[in-house]
């Protein structure tokens, strides 16, 4: 059966892109959950809504005016956080309704949902194109190998912003292409899940994964196979199932992380248990 | 003839308010002290006397007072590369439970300022060796969230000390601790002043500490009330009335605003 899956060339260009899509999410959501700022990519993503509206409106590539159009509130809205002090939940309201209310406005005038529009909201990780797939393979690398070379320093960033800027690191600088790389990871995967599940695909893996990872490399680790397996288990599963990919692969990492818990959970019980067990047997 | 020292850290006329230029809003008026090679100073001063706001000076994340502090010779606006020779602790704050970082990881971030390309495998000793000074080589692997408070502090003061600073600026450490750690963190404080030889500044809120550790002390209260030798402040009853008062009406004014 998964031989057969994988003979289709779009199946092929699925998974492909949706294992690029899911280490860049997981990668780039593990310092979003950690600063609390798990829904940021959510606002990002509506901002790419307004934005994917513009282009269809306008007949430009919507991928390209998403993109502008993310990047640039994303700055604007750090920007405001720095000058304002304004609390993180609040900026991203701010881009989460300002997106939103773009995409109905150009929704309205267009006189209702396309096609086009409706795949982007839901995804369609299974009509991915060959050009689709290079786009998404090359942002990917770029997007890895930034957060490879500034790994360590987004970490002291993200552990204490006020100790990082006096060990000489340039905060402001970091947190603004760590912005740029967001919205282009946001904006790469809205194709494949689009614009209501991405940040699913950025939190889940790495909530589940902070349960268990002992250092912020294994954790890092962890919510890399998570996010993978999700998207891989979500395709083909999808497939076989006749459903919607993008909602399958956000149920198989929710799936996980519930799996997850229920663990720790009986792990946490059966220590405690033992604990008593052998008090218990002290005091006999 | 004697040879002239020049002091590491020198605070000359630092005035600074958050949004007023009246000077009843000051949060710091005129301080001026100095700490030479090898002192342990210790700042003290009530609650909202400006000792957060002077060391967030001294370290170049507030640039706008008039006055200058040079560090090492070097006015820290200007040259910020002379902050890789002070190491810094902020005033206790908890730490995520959930933050994945292991304790050795946290202290590893304690190079970064120091290292350009080279990995950071190359700094495994030292990161061990700053672990092994704040006694934590048992917890190294475990989540830096999963420690106690007063563990948790002995981890940032491995961080701290990982890059071999010159000066640390410890900006009351040991608020809401238990007195057991308090004790062992001030053992730590010493160790590495005598030890290390590393000048240290410290702010505190406890006077017997000071008295017993500090060879220098600093007294503000927004204004400057004293600086010079420990023994010259704590043998100074006129000196120790006023600190008691100021205290007493800073102490009095919090807890007006408090009740609104």
């Amino acid at each position: 059966m998964i031989f057969e899956i994988l003979q289709y060339g779009f199946m092929q260009r699925a998974l492909i892109s949706g294992v690029a899509v899911a280490i860049t999410c997981s990668a780039i959501g593990l310092f979003l959950v950690l600063r609390q700022q798990s829904l940021f990519a959510d606002g990002l993503s509506h901002m790419a809504f307004g934005g994917i509206a513009i282009g269809l409106f306008t007949n430009l590539y919507p991928i390209w005016t998403a993109l502008i159009v993310s990047i640039l509130a994303a700055l604007g809205i750090t920007r405001l956080r720095e000058s304002t002090k304004m609390p993180p939940d609040s900026a991203i309201a701010v881009l989460l309704s300002t997106g939103l209310a773009i995409g109905v406005i150009l929704i309205g005038l267009a006189g209702g949902f396309t096609l086009d529009l409706y795949s982007f909201l839901f995804g369609s990780i299974l009509l991915i194109s060959i050009q689709d797939q290079e786009t998404i393979l090359l942002a990917s690398a770029v997007i890895l190998s930034i957060l490879y070379f500034f790994y360590q320093k987004l970490i002291y960033v993200t552990f204490d912003e006020e100790q990082a800027k006096v060990s000489g690191i340039n905060v402001s600088r970091l947190n603004y292409l760590f912005v740029i790389l967001a919205s282009i990871s946001v904006i790469v995967s809205v194709r494949l899940v689009g614009v209501l599940l991405i940040s699913s695909l950025i939190v889940i893996p790495n909530i589940t994964a902070i349960m268990f990872g002992k250092g912020f490399k294994k954790t890092a680790l962890i919510s890399l196979s998570i996010a993978v397996l999700s998207v891989l288990l979500g395709v083909i599963i999808s497939y076989i199932m006749n459903l919607a990919p993008g909602g399958t692969i956000v149920i198989t990492s929710v799936t996980a992380y519930l799996v997850a818990m229920t663990t720790k959970y009986f792990k946490k019980k059966i220590v405690m248990w033992n604990g008593v067990a052998r008090s218990s047997r002290t005091i006999r | 003839m004697q040879h002239q020292v020049s002091p590491i850290a020198n605070i000359k006329d630092v005035t600074y308010s958050y949004n007023n230029s009246n000077p009843c809003y000051f949060v710091l008026n005129s301080i001026s002290f100095s700490v030479n090679e090898g002192d342990l100073l210790g700042i003290i001063g009530p609650n909202g006397a400006g000792k957060s706001t002077l060391f967030r000076c001294m370290l170049g994340l507030i640039e706008d007072y008039s006055g200058y502090i040079t560090l090492f010779d070097y006015d820290v606006r200007k040259y910020k590369n002379i902050l890789q020779k002070v190491g810094y602790i902020s005033q206790r704050r908890s730490i995520e439970e959930n933050f994945p970082a292991t304790v050795q990881e946290v202290v590893s971030l304690g190079i970064i300022g120091k290292r350009k390309w080279d990995s950071l495998s190359k700094y495994k000793e030292k990161i061990n060796s700053a672990i092994e000074i704040v006694e934590l080589t048992e917890y190294k692997n475990r989540r830096i969230g999963e420690l106690s408070g007063g563990q948790q502090q002995r981890v940032l003061i491995a961080k701290s000390i990982v890059n071999d600073p010159m000066l640390l600026i410890l900006d009351e450490p040991t608020t809401s601790v238990d007195q057991q750690t308090q004790d062992k963190f001030y053992a730590l404080i010493e160790k590495l002043n005598h030890d290390k030889k590393i000048s240290i500044i410290w702010a505190s809120h406890d006077l017997n500490a000071v008295h017993k550790m500090a060879n220098k002390v600093a007294c503000i209260n927004r204004n400057m009330f004293f600086h010079g030798d420990t023994s010259e402040f704590f043998e100074n009853q006129e000196l120790l009335k006023m600190y008691s008062e100021s205290a007493m009406q800073a102490h009095m004014q919090s807890h007006l605003s408090s009740k609104g």
